[in-house]
């Protein structure tokens, strides 16, 4: 378990995590999603205690990060987001070094080494050195490593970065197996968002150093107000008043958008599939209301992300508007492109 | 990638029941012999550190020692036989230490660049360990480093008895882990690559030039001999030609084993509060 209690970290003035509060419960899988430079590398090395906290204090498996370190360290396994193996080392070779940093039993190391090894099918490679390996390989090396002492914590920063397909299926795969069997709490960043639905029970969303949104998967789509109906209308100016009133009766229907792009008009309704008939007939009757394409989507969690990333940044541009920093228009950019 | 099935299930609890000294030493170990391991890999390094002490003592050896009428008049040795490349010998031995442990210490700045400092740092070990690993590392790598110069002292005319070998030993592991200090201090204040050059020119050649390696100390300037007491390096120069050539220098054997055993205690404090300090990120 994993409790984060008012944690801040500043470098200099700027503030990278802002009010951290996250309470992660025994056997969950949690994932920090947000945007680079949100602050996620921080927190989990703060947690892992590479860094230490501006102010307030998190604790690891009962143990806190700052009175008792090595105590964490012990429960705790990571993989960084960056390559950390010698390169000069085998594989095995830079297993048995953490095997033995981590005091894995002598009767067990060997047996161990080999089943992490076979895990990240890396068994035929393990001779040699590291800096003949593919960064693919590299990766999966990291994987067998935090895994290798039977952590009870697991951070896995980007675990999946650099994975082919199917090793990354795989790697899901078992990463659902080892939560679910050995009872593992595991916290985990990724920009892939099919991963964090996958994976993930609960997803928070930190941007800025500011946790925006935190809820299970199912939820965080939940409260973009279901399945959206995305048309287009043969009058590119479409009136999407009229839109709204002329499906006012339907009480499947929760809200009517206009896409601010291409002018397409977004229906928010529960059940899209059995309900889009009747739109299209009532849509029918109704004057100049002509529709030319339909698409059916429901939301992803990438629709998640992007929904909670710009909104938060359009309120921050609401309340400093002549501040207007790059690092924020750099977001809106990528929003604005995730969205199409 | 093939899912093993019973891959979590024979790993009995890992609640260890043995005395924190064992779990130090396993760890010790561990660091200790990455270190090895890299050190016999990196074939470059090895021969680069040989061949430069051995252009040393047969070019400036051979070169200096011919004009015995310059080197003749200066009162370096007590018996004449001992001509200008024996009288170099101890000191070309200790600047191969030099050049090893410093450097060896120093590395420490590309461990941290390539992110392998972080995972050693996020496992149970304490930074004292990972410090004493990594001396121990720099004393291994110096200690070979030396055994081969040895080797090549026997073409040059040094005799050697098996007490004195235990005296050359134990001075070059002092020397070199005083040095490894130094190097693992300086790396690990560093955060980048452009200070390897400073500590190169800045530390390992006055270390090496103001040890009294290439000239008696008998005449110096005053300015100069303030330099050459306040190097370490010197009275590991002056105990090991004490010990293979039989000189007295300056100072006594005692004084100079003191002042060695002195700075490794003080070098290695300092290294290993620099490595509490150090940040790990
Ligand atoms: N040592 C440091 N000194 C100053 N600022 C830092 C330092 N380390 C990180 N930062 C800043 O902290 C912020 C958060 O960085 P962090 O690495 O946690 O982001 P992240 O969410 O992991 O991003 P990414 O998705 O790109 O990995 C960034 O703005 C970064 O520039
Ligand atoms: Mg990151």
């Amino acid at each position: 378990m994993i409790i984060i209690k008012n944690l801040f970290k500043q470098y200099d003035n700027v503030t990278v995590l802002n009010d951290i509060n996250i309470e992660v419960f025994d056997n969950e899988v949690f994932g920090l999603l947000g945007p680079n430079g949100a602050g996620k590398t921080t927190l989990i090395h703060i947690l892992a205690t590479l860094i230490k906290p501006t102010a307030g204090t998190a604790t690891v498996n009962g143990y806190d990060i700052i009175k008792n370190p090595s105590e964490v360290r012990s429960s705790i396994g990571i993989v960084f987001q960056a390559p950390s193996s010698d390169d000069m080392l085998t594989g095995y070779e830079n297993l048995k070094l953490h095997s033995l940093l981590y005091a894995v039993p002598k009767e067990l190391r060997e047996k161990r080494i080999s089943e992490v090894l076979e895990l990240v099918g890396l068994t035929n490679r393990k001779d040699d050195q590291v800096k003949k390996y593919s960064g693919g390989m590299r990766r999966r090396l990291e994987i067998a490593r935090g895994l290798l002492h039977k952590p009870t914590v697991i951070f896995l920063d980007e675990p999946t970065l650099g994975l082919d397909p199917s090793s990354r299926e795989v790697m899901w795969k078992y990463i659902n197996r080892l939560v679910k069997d050995e009872k593992i709490t595991l916290i985990l960043t990724t920009h892939y968002m099919e991963e964090a639905d996958f994976l993930c029970d609960r997803i928070g969303i930190i941007d800025k150093g500011t946790i925006i949104a935190l809820d299970s998967p199912t939820q965080l789509k939940e409260q973009l107000g279901g399945e959206v109906i995305e048309m287009e209308f043969a009058n590119k100016h479409v009136d999407k008043e009229n839109i709204d009133r002329v499906l006012k009766q339907c009480n499947f229907v929760r809200k009517v958008e206009l896409e601010a792009k291409n002018g397409n008009v977004l229906i928010y309704v529960d059940d899209a599939s059995h309900n889009l008939p009747t739109i299209l007939k009532i849509l029918d009757k109704a004057n100049n209301t002509e529709v030319e394409s339909v698409e059916l989507r429901s939301p992803t969690l990438n629709d998640v992300f992007l929904k909670f990333a710009q909104r938060h940044i359009t309120k921050k541009q609401g309340q400093d508007e002549d501040e207007d920093d790059s690092e924020g228009g750099f977001m809106e950019k990528y929003a604005q492109y995730g969205n199409k | 990638m093939i899912l093993k099935e019973d891959l979590w299930k024979n790993m009995p609890n890992m609640v260890i029941n043995k005395s924190w000294i064992e779990l130090g030493l396993g760890r010790l170990y561990a660091i200790w012999l990455r270190e090895f391991k890299v050190f016999l890999r990196e074939k470059s390094r090895l021969i680069a550190s040989t061949f430069t002490p051995l252009l040393w003592l047969f070019v400036i050896g051979e070169g200096f020692g011919s004009t015995t009428d310059f080197f003749g008049t200066m009162d370096f040795a007590a018996d004449s036989y001992i001509g200008y490349q024996q009288f170099i010998f101890p000191g070309i031995i200790c600047m191969s230490v030099i050049f090893t442990s410093v450097f060896f210490g120093s590395y420490i700045i590309w461990d941290r660049k390539f992110d392998f400092l972080k995972s050693v740092m996020v496992a149970p070990v304490s930074r004292t360990t990972i410090f004493l690993g990594k001396a121990f590392g720099g004393m291994t790598t110096s200690l070979i480093q030396a055994a081969i110069l040895l080797v090549v002292g026997f073409v040059i005319g040094i005799h050697y008895t098996p007490l004195s070998m235990v005296f050359i030993i134990i001075i070059i592991l002092l020397l070199s882990f005083t040095l490894t200090s130094l190097g693992l201090t300086l790396g690990s204040h560093m955060e980048s690559l452009e200070g390897f050059q400073l500590i190169v020119s800045f530390v390992v050649f006055p270390l090496y030039f103001l040890s009294g390696a290439l000239f008696p100390l008998n005449n110096l300037p005053t300015w100069l001999s303030i330099l050459t007491t306040l190097d370490p390096v010197t009275y590991g120069v002056g105990a090991l030609r004490e010990v293979m050539l039989g000189i007295t220098g300056m100072n006594s054997f005692a004084l100079n084993i003191s002042v060695l055993l002195l700075s490794a205690a003080v070098l290695g404090t300092v290294g290993v509060l620099s490595f509490r300090r150090m940040k790990a990120v």
